[in-house]
């Protein structure tokens, strides 16, 4: 240890390899954005603006139409559809909210309780995707039927007498009614609540809880003051994937429901496919665009999710 | 803050124990843990140290025994009834909320109205008065360790759990924290009881360490105890490290054993010796790398009698500055560890050179032969 060498003289530091400049790799992101602009584009952009000068457009079919700029078409659809335009945020807030309620408990279970049943259960919930969402809403047709199992039951429990003094049903039918309208939405919006609350949900350092618990929360409190703050991206992504295609949504009123009971995705589908108003149509489907858009502004905002995402 | 000692903060386990299945993590377990001391478990991964704390904090229920703080018995009590309060590892604390409430939270539980005060006066003792509307997120890792042990603390439990609350920390704000949390254990006087499988964390914080291993505790007691007197191959190999040699019992004499290993003669004190001695049985002879002295084999008659010694040849040296660490080849142990001190070095000491090792037998240790001489060491290096 003690013997004294001569310290070799220090490695010449290797030269870096002089490289030229890549110039290529400058542009590699915008090659990497270009197929899903070019997709937006002609997709998306160019029907919208298609879709906003048809709005402003007068005409017949025989004579063609003809960008006037009438704006008057939006008032004049406006005041003559405000009532389905109410009835679609109604349905689909109540859809909504039928959905988190059902959906919190189960995307709950699956997250902290399912143990090895976790991948069975995740199945079963997407499993109804593996059939078309047509014949599902068909299917609830048979399930709602005057004669069928579901009325039987709930007019032996005197339930239809409720939901009728409520309006929610007519007389001792459940199809063709608002509460079957709101059924179907709920049921064919329900993994789009169940998948984002579970992610958001899984997350969740199970420490967290311990931690909670550890500092004198009982679990009740520990749900409210830890579990659901923590979940609620999930709960705002849920409810906006639930929300919206549901207030846009007309087969659940085509189907299970009546004339009474017309979603404003009913009034654009008829306006474009069997009056044939196109201008009519598409200032309705922008109307509907605006109002879901402030809605969802606004409640991200309320909701605060910002920081948390 | 200091509260007066009524027993009521102390940890008692008796019979205590945790099956998963066929696996028992814990074997029933009897530990007392007395108001205001320092405790650490100390252990690699798996022996169950943690799943014992977990116990006491009712994270998880005993599949036998009971806990108790003082004279309560808490066993079947759920977490948020306990009157203690864990810092858990990588410290969990509430990502949503900010430090202040993240402290508040244990008193607004309670629902204790008029927090800001208590909160204030705790953020000031672990000195993170300035960070309180930060997120978590936003401070560092020794940062937020300070805000999980003032989160538990302002509770004022009755015992404080620590599980290897440094872990995730560096070398150096290791250190400081060591000495952050002893500090404050000495100011509040609350029973800590410390979870880590870092012997030197152990050794210099706790008054008292439990070393455990299997889910078994090996051996109790203070850590110079733990350390001169070590009782298993386990303990003498994981706090630390030792010396073992494998040796014969010759004859004993008075209070001292005469033992044959690799033909030479070693005495040992038989108040040292944790295992029952008959002449010609097997016993295991410890000694630390530091307690050794080594003298080149030109000067062995200088060496004063009376001190056990062993010849060998050094194999390698490393220098590390306050002292050199070598090893040597002996004919009782072919990687014989020797830690010299810097202070007069002998220039002849490098590796090749023949040497005496030796050393005085008050500072020998015997074990007993049946246990698995490399117990530990492994266990040491993998934690």
């Amino acid at each position: 240890m003690s013997t004294l060498t001569e310290a070799p003289p220090p490695l010449a530091p290797a030269e870096p390899e002089k490289r030229p400049p890549r110039k290529r790799g400058r542009f590699t992101p915008y090659w990497l954005l270009l197929p899903g602009m070019l997709w937006l584009i002609v997709f998306f952009a160019l029907p919208m603006i298609y879709q906003a000068s048809t709005s402003v457009q007068q005409g017949s079919l025989e004579e063609g139409y003809k960008v006037t700029w009438h704006f008057a078409t939006y008032w004049n659809a406006l005041s003559e559809y405000w009532p389905q335009f109410l009835r679609s945020v109604f349905y689909a807030a109540a859809a909504t909210v039928l959905c988190l309620l059902l959906g919190y408990p189960l995307a709950y279970t699956i997250a902290f309780r399912a143990g090895r049943w976790k991948n069975l259960i995740m199945i079963l919930v997407i499993a109804p995707f593996f059939t078309s969402f047509l014949i599902r809403t068909l299917a609830w047709k048979t399930i709602l039927a005057d004669s069928g199992p579901v009325v039987h039951t709930l007019n032996s429990l005197h339930v239809l007498d409720l939901t009728d003094w409520l309006g929610w049903t007519a007389g001792d039918r459940v199809l063709a009614t608002p509460l079957a309208v709101v059924c179907g939405l709920t049921y064919n919006f329900l993994p789009f609540m169940i998948l984002p609350l579970y992610t958001s949900l899984e997350r969740i350092d199970g420490r967290l809880h311990e931690a909670a618990g550890d500092l004198y929360a009982k679990p009740w409190t520990t749900f409210r003051k830890v579990t659901f703050p923590l979940s609620m991206p999930g709960v705002v992504s849920g409810t906006l994937l639930t929300f919206i295609p549901a207030a846009g949504d007309y087969v659940n009123a085509e189907l299970l429901g009546s004339t009474d009971t017309r979603m404003i995705g009913n009034v654009i589908q008829t306006q474009f496919l069997r009056i044939l108003d196109y201008p009519t149509a598409a200032a309705l489907s922008f109307i509907l665009m605006a109002a879901i858009l402030a809605m969802v502004t606004f409640y991200i905002r309320r909701s605060g999710t910002e920081d948390l995402v | 803050m200091k509260t007066t000692p009524d027993n009521s903060g102390d940890v008692r386990l008796s019979g205590i124990s945790k099956t998963y299945g066929s696996f028992t993590a814990v074997h029933p377990l009897d530990l007392t843990v007395p108001e205001g001391s320092f405790f650490a478990l100390l252990g690699a991964s798996g022996c169950g140290k943690t799943t014992t704390l977990r116990m006491i904090a009712g994270l998880e229920e005993p599949s036998s025994g009971t806990v108790r703080l003082g004279d309560q018995d808490v066993t079947h009590l759920p977490p948020y009834k306990r009157p203690v309060n864990t810092v858990f590892q990588s410290y969990a604390l509430f990502p949503h909320l900010d430090i202040f409430e993240n402290v508040a939270f244990g008193l607004r539980r309670r629902g204790i109205k008029s927090v800001k005060k208590q909160v204030e006066e705790m953020l000031e003792l672990v000195q993170l008065g300035e960070q309180a509307r930060k997120k978590p997120h936003q401070l560092s890792g020794g940062q937020q360790q300070r805000v999980a042990v003032a989160r538990a603390l302002i509770n004022h439990p009755k015992v404080l759990l620590l599980d290897e609350p440094l872990g995730a920390l560096d070398l150096k704000l290791r250190r400081q924290m060591q000495l952050e949390l002893k500090r404050i254990q000495t100011e509040v006087g609350i029973t800590f009881v410390h979870v880590t499988h870092d012997q030197e964390e152990a050794m210099t914080m706790a008054d008292t360490v439990a070393v455990m291993n299997g889910g078994r505790v090996e051996q109790l007691g203070a850590p110079t105890d733990l350390y001169e007197n070590p009782q298993t191959t386990f303990v003498a190999n994981f706090l630390g490290t030792s010396n073992l040699i494998e040796a014969e019992v010759d004859t004993e004499n008075g209070d001292d054993i005469v033992l044959k290993a690799g033909g030479g003669k070693l005495v040992l004190p038989e108040a040292r010796c944790s295992a029952p001695t008959t002449a010609g049985g097997k016993v295991l002879v410890g000694i630390r790398p530091e307690k050794i002295a080594l003298t080149h084999a030109d000067e062995a008659g200088s060496i004063p009698e009376g001190r056990n010694r062993v010849t060998g040849k050094i194999a390698d040296a490393s220098f590390i500055g306050v002292s050199t660490q070598y090893v040597i080849d002996t004919p009782v142990c072919d990687e014989f560890a020797v830690y010299v001190q810097n202070v007069e070095r002998d220039g002849r000491l490098v590796p090749g050179a023949d040497v005496v090792l030796h050393w005085s037998p008050a500072h020998t240790f015997g074990l007993d032969a049946a246990q698995d001489i490399d117990a530990g060491t492994e266990e040491e290096a993998a934690a």
